[in-house]
Parts: C-alpha cells; sequence; structure tokens
C-alpha cells in the first residue's frame, strides 16, 4: 500500500474564535426539564399557601400515589415520543390489560398469574401491532394509535358485557394468586403516618431505569435520532423499525403493568375506564419538556410532569375548590409547556456567532 | 488525519483490487426509471468521479450501493459477490461508508452521539450495557481536530454547528468508521473554498490509504484534482466513462456544461 501520503491538512486552530461561550443560566435553560421543574415549584408553593390540608407528610405521599397512576406509563410515553411517535391507545389498553386478566381467570377459575401473564403477552401484542403498522404502512402514528383506542374502547365495553352481562368484571379477591399479585401491584407501606403505595417505587425506578436507556445506553442514543431525524438514523445503521416498534411495546408493558395495580388494587374494574387517560399521559410528557417533533426530551422531566399532575388534580380538591376545574388548569398548563418548548428548540438549534 | 485514514483502513485492501462493481444496472421507481444500464468499478486505492447535473441519478447510485434502497436489474457486486443491500447496516457491515449530502446528521444531538451514532462503543454486547462516554467523547474531539475542526463543547447540539461543519463532521465519522469504500454525496456542494481544500484534501488521503472512493459531485474541477475515474451521467444514463489519462479537464467541462447541447443553445442564441 501508498506509504507516501501527502502532509495532512493544516492544524486547527487552538480556539474557534467564532463561538460565544453559553452562561450558567442559558446553559440551565437549554435542559429539557428545566420549565417543569420551575412549574412544579411554583405550584407547590402556590398550594402550600391556599391548601391548608395539603401541608402534612400522609398528603404529599397521597400526591405521590396519584402522579405515579399516570407516571408509569408516561415513563413510556414520554420515551416513545422522544422517538417521535404518539400512543392514543395507552389510556384503554390499562383497562384491557386488567379486564383480560379479572375475566378470563374468572370465569375459567385459573390461577391469576396465569391470566397475567397472558394478559402481559396481549398488551404487547396490541404494542407491537401498533408499531409495526406505523412502520409498515407510514401512516402517522396518531391516526393507527387512535384506530386502536377505538377498537380497544369499544372491546373492553363488549367483551365486558358479553362475558359479565354488565359493565364491569367480577371481584378477584379470593382467587388463587390474588395475594401475591396484590403485593406486587397494590402493597401499601406504612410508615408511621404516611402510607407509602407501591406504585411510587415503581414510578420512580422505572423512571430512573428509562433516564439510564436514554443517556447512557446505545439504545438510547437510537430511540433520540429516530425521533430527531429518522432518515439521517436509518442512513448511519440505526435498526429504525424495531427501536420504534420496541418503544410503543415499551408503552405497552407499562399500560399492563399501571392495568394490573388497577386490577389488585380495586379487585373490581369498570370496563369504560381509561378512556381520556392516554392525553394525561402526553401532558405529562410535553410539561415535562418533551419535544412534541420527537428527538429532545428526558425521563426526570417526564416524572416531573406527572408529579405536577397529581399535585394539581388533588390540591384543588384539598384546597376545597370544584375539582372540575382541574382540566381547565391542565390546559393551561399545557399551552404554557408547549410555548417554553417552541422557545427552548430555537434556543438549542439557532447558531451562536458572537 | 492521514494516520487515522490509515489505521482504520482494512490491512488487506491491496491497490487496483475492485471493491465494488456495478453491472448494467438500473433502477426504475414505479413508472419513473431513474438509471439505466450503469457500469462502474470502484478499485482500491482509486478515486471514481460520478458527475451530473441535478436529477442525472448521482444519488440513485450511491443509495443503491449504500442500502438505502435496492436495484432492479442488473448486478452489483461486492468483493466479486452478488449482492443487494436491504438496509444501510448491510453496507456497512460490509466495510461501506457513506456521506450523503441531505441526511447527514439528526440536529438536536450533541456532536459526539452524532459521531458515533449506529457505531456506538459500549461496555460488552449486552443491549443496556453503559456506553463508553469519555472514550467516546475523547475520540470525536480527536478525529474533529485532525479534520480541523474545532468544537468549543463537544456536548452541544450538531445543530449549532455551520452547514460546513456539520458535513465535515459526517466526512470524520463516515472515514473513522469505513474500512474499504468511502462514498461521498457531493461532500462540496455547502462548502466554501477553504473547506472545500480540506474534504478535498481528505478524499486524496483516502485514496492514498488505499480506500476505494466515489465521489459525487457537479464541480468538474473539484472532481479532476482527485479523481481517477471520470463517468458523467444525464437522464440516468452514462453519457461519459473514461479513465483519466483519455479525458482532459477542458472536456469534463464541456460536458458538464451541456456539452453539444450548449453549443446549440449558443448558436441558436446567437444575434
Amino acid at each position: 500500500m501508498s506509504q507516501a501520503l501527502k502532509p495532512a491538512p493544516a492544524g486547527a486552530p487552538a480556539e474557534a474564535s467564532n463561538r460565544v461561550s453559553l452562561g450558567l443560566s442559558n446553559r440551565l435553560l437549554a435542559r429539557p426539564e428545566i420549565g417543569a421543574l420551575v412549574a412544579a415549584v411554583v405550584i407547590f408553593i402556590f398550594f402550600l399557601i391556599v391548601a391548608p390540608a395539603f401541608r402534612s407528610a400522609p398528603s404529599f405521599f397521597t400526591v405521590l400515589y396519584q402522579s405515579s397512576t399516570i407516571g408509569i406509563v408516561a415513563v413510556g410515553v414520554g420515551m416513545l415520543m422522544i422517538g417521535g411517535e404518539f400512543d392514543l391507545s395507552a389510556g384503554v389498553l390499562v383497562t384491557a390489560g386488567g379486564l383480560f386478566n379479572a375475566l378470563f381467570c374468572y370465569n375459567l377459575g385459573i390461577n391469576l398469574w396465569v391470566g397475567a401473564i397472558l394478559s402481559l403477552v396481549f398488551c404487547l401484542a396490541v404494542g407491537f401491532l401498533n408499531g409495526y403498522l406505523v412502520m409498515r404502512t407510514g401512516i402517522p402514528s396518531f391516526l393507527i394509535t387512535l384506530g386502536t383506542f377505538f377498537v380497544l374502547q369499544g372491546a373492553n365495553l363488549g367483551v365486558t358485557k358479553i362475558v359479565t352481562g354488565s359493565v364491569s368484571s367480577q371481584n378477584i379477591n379470593q382467587m388463587d394468586g390474588y395475594a401475591s399479585l396484590n403485593w406486587i401491584f397494590a402493597h401499601v407501606f406504612q410508615i408511621g403516618p404516611v402510607q407509602l403505595s407501591i406504585t411510587v417505587i415503581w414510578w420512580l425506578a422505572f423512571a430512573v431505569l428509562s433516564a439510564y436507556v436514554l443517556q447512557r445506553t446505545r439504545i438510547g442514543n437510537w430511540i433520540y435520532a429516530v425521533g430527531g431525524s429518522a432518515p439521517s438514523a436509518r442512513a448511519v445503521g440505526v435498526p429504525v423499525k424495531r427501536v420504534k416498534i420496541g418503544l410503543f411495546m415499551t408503552v405497552a408493558f407499562l399500560g399492563w403493568f399501571t392495568g394490573m395495580h388497577y386490577l389488585y388494587n380495586f379487585n373490581v374494574l369498570q370496563a369504560g375506564n381509561g378512556v381520556g387517560n392516554e392525553f394525561l399521559y402526553i401532558i405529562a410528557a410535553v410539561v415535562g419538556g418533551t419535544l412534541m417533533t420527537g428527538g429532545y426530551g428526558n425521563s426526570l422531566g417526564v416524572a416531573i410532569g406527572a408529579f405536577i399532575f397529581g399535585m394539581t388534580s388533588l390540591c384543588i380538591v384539598y384546597a376545597g375548590w370544584d375539582p372540575n376545574w382541574f382540566r381547565a388548569f391542565l390546559g393551561v398548563m399545557l399551552l404554557l409547556a408547549v410555548l417554553v418548548n417552541l422557545y427552548i428548540k430555537k434556543l438549542s438549534t439557532i447558531r451562536k456567532v458572537g | 488525519m492521514t494516520d487515522t485514514l490509515q489505521e482504520h483502513a482494512d490491512p488487506t485492501l491491496a491497490k487496483g483490487e475492485s471493491l465494488v462493481q456495478m453491472i448494467d444496472v438500473g433502477k426504475t421507481y414505479g413508472a419513473i426509471r431513474a438509471l439505466k444500464g450503469i457500469n462502474l468499478t470502484v478499485n482500491a486505492g482509486e478515486v471514481t468521479c460520478v458527475l451530473g447535473d441535478n436529477g442525472a441519478g448521482k444519488s440513485t447510485l450511491i443509495k443503491i450501493i449504500a442500502g438505502l434502497h435496492p436495484h432492479n436489474e442488473g448486478q452489483l457486486l461486492v468483493d466479486g459477490e452478488p449482492r443487494s443491500f436491504a438496509s444501510p447496516r448491510e453496507s456497512l457491515a460490509a466495510g461501506i461508508a457513506t456521506v450523503y449530502q441531505d441526511l447527514a446528521v439528526v440536529p438536536l444531538m450533541e456532536v459526539w452521539r452524532n459521531f458515533f451514532l449506529g457505531s456506538e462503543m459500549t461496555g460488552s454486547k449486552f443491549p443496556l450495557s453503559g456506553l463508553k462516554t469519555k472514550d467516546m467523547k475523547r475520540i470525536a474531539d480527536e478525529e474533529l481536530r485532525k479534520m480541523g475542526i474545532v468544537v468549543k463543547d463537544i456536548d452541544q447540539p450538531i445543530g449549532e454547528l455551520s452547514g460546513g461543519q456539520r458535513q465535515c463532521v459526517a466526512i470524520a465519522r463516515a472515514v473513522y468508521f469505513g474500512a474499504r469504500v468511502l462514498i461521498l454525496d457531493e461532500p462540496t456542494a455547502a462548502l466554501g473554498v477553504k473547506q472545500s481544500g480540506v474534504v478535498l484534501k481528505y478524499t486524496a488521503a483516502a485514496r492514498d490509504a488505499g480506500l476505494g472512493v466515489v465521489f459525487i459531485t457537479h464541480n468538474p474541477h473539484h472532481a479532476y484534482l482527485v479523481g481517477n475515474h471520470f463517468i458523467i451521467l444525464k437522464l440516468g444514463q452514462a453519457v461519459l466513462d473514461k479513465h483519466r489519462s483519455d479525458v482532459g479537464l477542458d472536456e469534463l467541462t464541456r460536458q458538464m456544461a451541456g456539452g453539444d447541447e450548449l453549443a446549440e443553445l449558443s448558436h441558436e442564441l446567437q444575434r
């Protein structure tokens, strides 16, 4: 091989002269979760002042529990949105997963563990189908999962009515396997005056795992890439389809998990539940700094987004206001979050030349 | 920079060995014919230049080699074996790295993450094993410095860099990971004179390190500086296919400028 190499191009200048270094405040502002963090602190202080009932450890842990019921699925929805897709079927899939377990085991008299595992397989299959259809057809995930949403919503009610004759599942608390499943999905630790629900621990564990995956693993790199620019990602060898289908299945897994919690917490499920929750997951992700267009966001932000949800939904009650105002408040939060995100995206993509 | 090329070039490459060969390759998109009857050989240690106007089929040609979409006529031989790449991953695995004009980088991701995208360094093969972030940042910074790019912060989103710098990151990445064949899709189109010079030197260095290079451009001057073999495409077909010894810059420029059509046009426009 030729060894007579041409000289290398002239060395780089030691310092790039046309760049300005960003101050600490700008760097902080460019973090996805900072808007949500500021909002969470402001709302927290606000409710401490106006809602005396909020000023106690037990109510704080109730808020954490409320946050975890949305937060667990929001972990997955946030990752999916970073990957550039939506899932509108996540809310009803939670109910479908729980109903599948309850109806199957009660009516066939089988150990609840069998139903729980089959329900997991069913949920993952729905997630796979969502992802496969989106990748195969190129139709936006908004439409595909809207379809799945209606199918599941109808099937939840229809199947439950056929099997039980009513719109709720039968009580499963006398069946084999109930005690262990109840402990895993719905145990409550009594620590002094406070009640710590096991779902809070699960929520934090999933959030930490998601943060690790997104920031520190190859798969996380791929998730940001397929959301930021799928054609570019594909061109450098990222398996775009597998990553996106995997994300849909992650959402489905967390949906199943939450469905198990509702089932083993209340023992009975209403077949019409879950409708509308898909938007709460998306709001948690967006308020937490996730870009609707994909490629930007992080798991801490999504967790803060879910916490804001839990705090406001309960504190409006603690403050003695009409709870109907809660949705209006969520809408305002969403609009503010979108504006902040837009500003941040500009901040991080505009070239800053001094 | 040349040491990078030497380090990463496949040591088994022998100068003049045929790496990629296209025999009578054609491509249709539905009823639209993008390419027809293309014969092209990429030899180790040589630069094959593909020239042509917008829409001539240059991008389609390289997308076939890069695995973005398969050809549907003729044969594509890679290291003598007939292949049809179903994805860029397969093409990369065969040692073919491509720098695309339009799909170079993911703007919102950090410079170092872009550099290693698709070829990340991890602790083990376990899917969730940690990235070697420190090593990746250090290597990305070193490789970019070798190309004459100093980024203020290797953690900044690549969207903050200028178009030329982004292109250089993409080229540095392709050189770092492409062991055998390097495809450059109009690498100088968006660049200034100085950065074009850097890219051309890099192209020559890749050639001298024994890589096979495919250089796509519509600038015959740039092509003639580095090329060994020239192909001019027009409406999906090769209208010129000559070795450097058989063709001069004048003829290339004349062909690229429209050749006979231009002569006709100037005749028509003469008053």
